[in-house]
């Protein structure tokens, strides 16, 4: 589904992605964790073309590398971003149907929102509050949703835990089980080591730009060095 | 006749007109956080178009009403153009730059485009024909003419469908979404930079239907005539709140009213000692006073400094 080889991304000088390697199959779930910094968000920008980058990114066996940014969602790709990215001043609603801005079928469109809704009962009450007024866990479901309106073949995830309450992330991550249930192919990069593991099949362990291991999910879990570094033991 | 009504009827017009100009200020600065000050040029350049066209087209007998409209079917796309290509060529490489460069360059094309104006319909002031009915009507002690009425209707028309379009179709919405995070928005399928030239088409089409206003109203057109104008609507957009739409249709018609009152008044408060000429100070005392107490307008959001 994706492959990466040989990515590199530079601010300014400075390296913040040194030339790494990461594929992910079809209906696969895999993680990327690492430190603060360790450069997880640049390597998804870079694949989503976001930032300019080197090296080489193929969707589906195409390269992307040289793709426009805003045709990747046409190809089956979506993001949902560090930080969730919502449109503060649209409403929830309209932030879903910016998600499927892509697509023209429009009575799909509609039928997709309903499913959005039950998968995410909570915005189905907020549909028509803005999405800046909503807490931190509604806005990154907002954010999972809007994702999945462009009916995404994988989906890329930076940090969707990031400052929710446990019981918040337990919902998002029961949820982003639920997509991957459905087929979504899925590359889920995480702070928080234990529960991306506990989710995906394979994970990447990235520290200062570089892939410093890659493993199955109950390896990595069970390696001392990811334990020591990342699992707090 | 009452004055007050009088200039408050003025006032309206004077601000329908603001109100449009202002709008293409607003809607650039909403998406790029850039002041295009060139904007009034456009303005300029829309009415000298329909200007010349309503010339040239004379001779063919069409009625009054015929020849102002065709003058500005041929206006708009005029203007549209120019929005469209002085984005693309004087804005677009800069899209990264500091923000003072974008601004300097805005400057430069104000420039640009006043002295190739001035070259192509030369430093006379051009008399406007009186194509449309100018009959005054009786309305509560105060005169209105057909043309204020196709004024103030046509801009409500006009800023009706804009309002339509921006909140309530696909386009608009993507162009809010582009306003608030063109990243994000571009992860959403948005073709950014199509947005972006869409909105400067737009708010010059605007300004090429106020150009025609204008000029109608005032029977004249002049190279020069959009630095001024510009200013002004430039003013209505920050009394409102740059940025925003709504903002934008209430500070030009407040600034409308505000300058139509003064020039109304300022010989009586004065005791004759400044003139109604005086008016346009007042335009520019709003924009201190706003700037110093509301800096973000009367219904603009906080201004945030975009990096
Ligand atoms: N816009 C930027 N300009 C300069 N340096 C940057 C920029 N964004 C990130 N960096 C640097 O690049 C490196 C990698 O950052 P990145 O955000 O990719 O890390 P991360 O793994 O996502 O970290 P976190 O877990 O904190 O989100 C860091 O050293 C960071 O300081
Ligand atoms: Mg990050």
């Amino acid at each position: 589904m994706l492959e990466v080889a040989g990515l590199q991304v530079h601010y300014g000088g400075i390296a913040a992605v040194k030339g790494i390697d990461l594929h992910v199959a079809a209906g696969e779930k895999v993680a990327l964790i690492g430190a603060n910094g360790a450069g997880k968000t640049s390597t998804l920008k870079a694949i989503a073309r976001m930032l300019p980058a080197r090296g080489s990114v193929k969707l589906q066996g195409e390269d992307i590398a040289h793709a426009a940014p805003h045709a990747l969602v046409r190809r089956g790709l979506a993001l949902v971003p560090e930080g969730r990215g919502v449109f503060a001043r649209l409403s929830v609603l309209e932030n879903l149907e910016m998600g499927a801005y892509s697509r023209t079928d429009r009575a799909q469109i509609l039928a997709d929102i309903e499913r959005v809704f039950a998968l995410l009962p909570r915005l189905k009450e907020r549909a028509t509050q803005t999405a800046g007024t909503l807490s931190g866990g509604e806005q990154q479901m907002v954010a999972i949703g809007r994702a999945l309106m462009s009916r995404p073949r994988i989906l890329l995830l930076d940090e969707p835990s990031m400052g929710l309450s446990p019981i918040m992330v337990d919902t998002v991550f029961d949820v982003i089980r639920e997509v991957a249930r459905e087929g979504v192919t899925l590359l889920l990069v995480e702070q928080n080591a234990r529960l991306a593991l506990s989710l995906c099949d394979r994970g990447y362990v990235m520290d200062s730009g570089r892939v410093t291991l890659e493993a199955p999910s109950a390896a990595l879990l069970d390696n001392p060095a990811v334990r020591a570094a990342y699992l707090g033991e | 006749m009452d004055i007050f009504i009088q200039q408050i009827i003025n006032g309206l017009v004077l601000g329908s007109i603001y109100a449009l100009v202002a709008l293409g200020y607003t809607m650039v600065y909403g998406i790029l956080g850039l002041i295009n000050f060139a904007h009034g040029e456009v303005v300029m350049i829309g009415a000298l178009t329909a200007l010349t066209a309503i010339g040239l087209l004379l001779p063919a007998g069409l009625p009054g009403p015929m020849l102002v409209l065709a003058g500005l079917l041929i206006a708009i796309p005029v203007c549209m153009a120019v929005g469209f290509t002085v984005e693309r060529i004087a804005y677009r490489p800069l899209r990264h730059a500091p923000r003072l460069a974008p601004l300097i360059t805005a400057i430069g094309v104000s420039i640009v485009l006043q002295q190739l104006a001035m070259i192509g319909w030369g430093r006379n002031y051009h008399t406007f024909p009186a194509l449309l009915p100018t009959a005054p009507h009786q309305f509560a002690g105060a005169a209105i003419t057909d043309l204020q009425i196709i004024i103030v209707l046509t801009a409500a028309v006009l800023m009706a469908g804009l309002v339509w379009l921006v909140n309530r179709t696909r386009l608009g919405r993507a162009m809010r979404a582009t306003a608030e995070n063109p990243a994000v928005a571009r992860l959403m399928g948005v073709d950014v930079d199509r947005v972006i030239s869409f909105t400067f088409v737009l708010g010059s089409a605007l300004a090429a239907v106020a150009g025609v206003m204008v000029a109608a109203n005032y029977s004249i057109a002049h190279y020069a005539m959009g630095f001024m104008l510009g200013l002004k609507a430039f003013t209505a957009a920050v009394l409102g709140g740059i940025g925003n739409l709504g903002g934008a249709m209430l500070g030009g018609l407040l600034l409308g009213i505000i300058e139509s009152l003064a020039a109304g008044y300022i010989g009586d408060l004065t005791g004759g000692f400044l003139g109604s000429h005086y008016k346009d100070v007042f335009a520019f005392f709003v924009l201190i006073l706003v700037l110093v107490f509301r800096p973000s307008g009367l219904m603009g959001e906080k201004v945030a400094e975009r990096a």
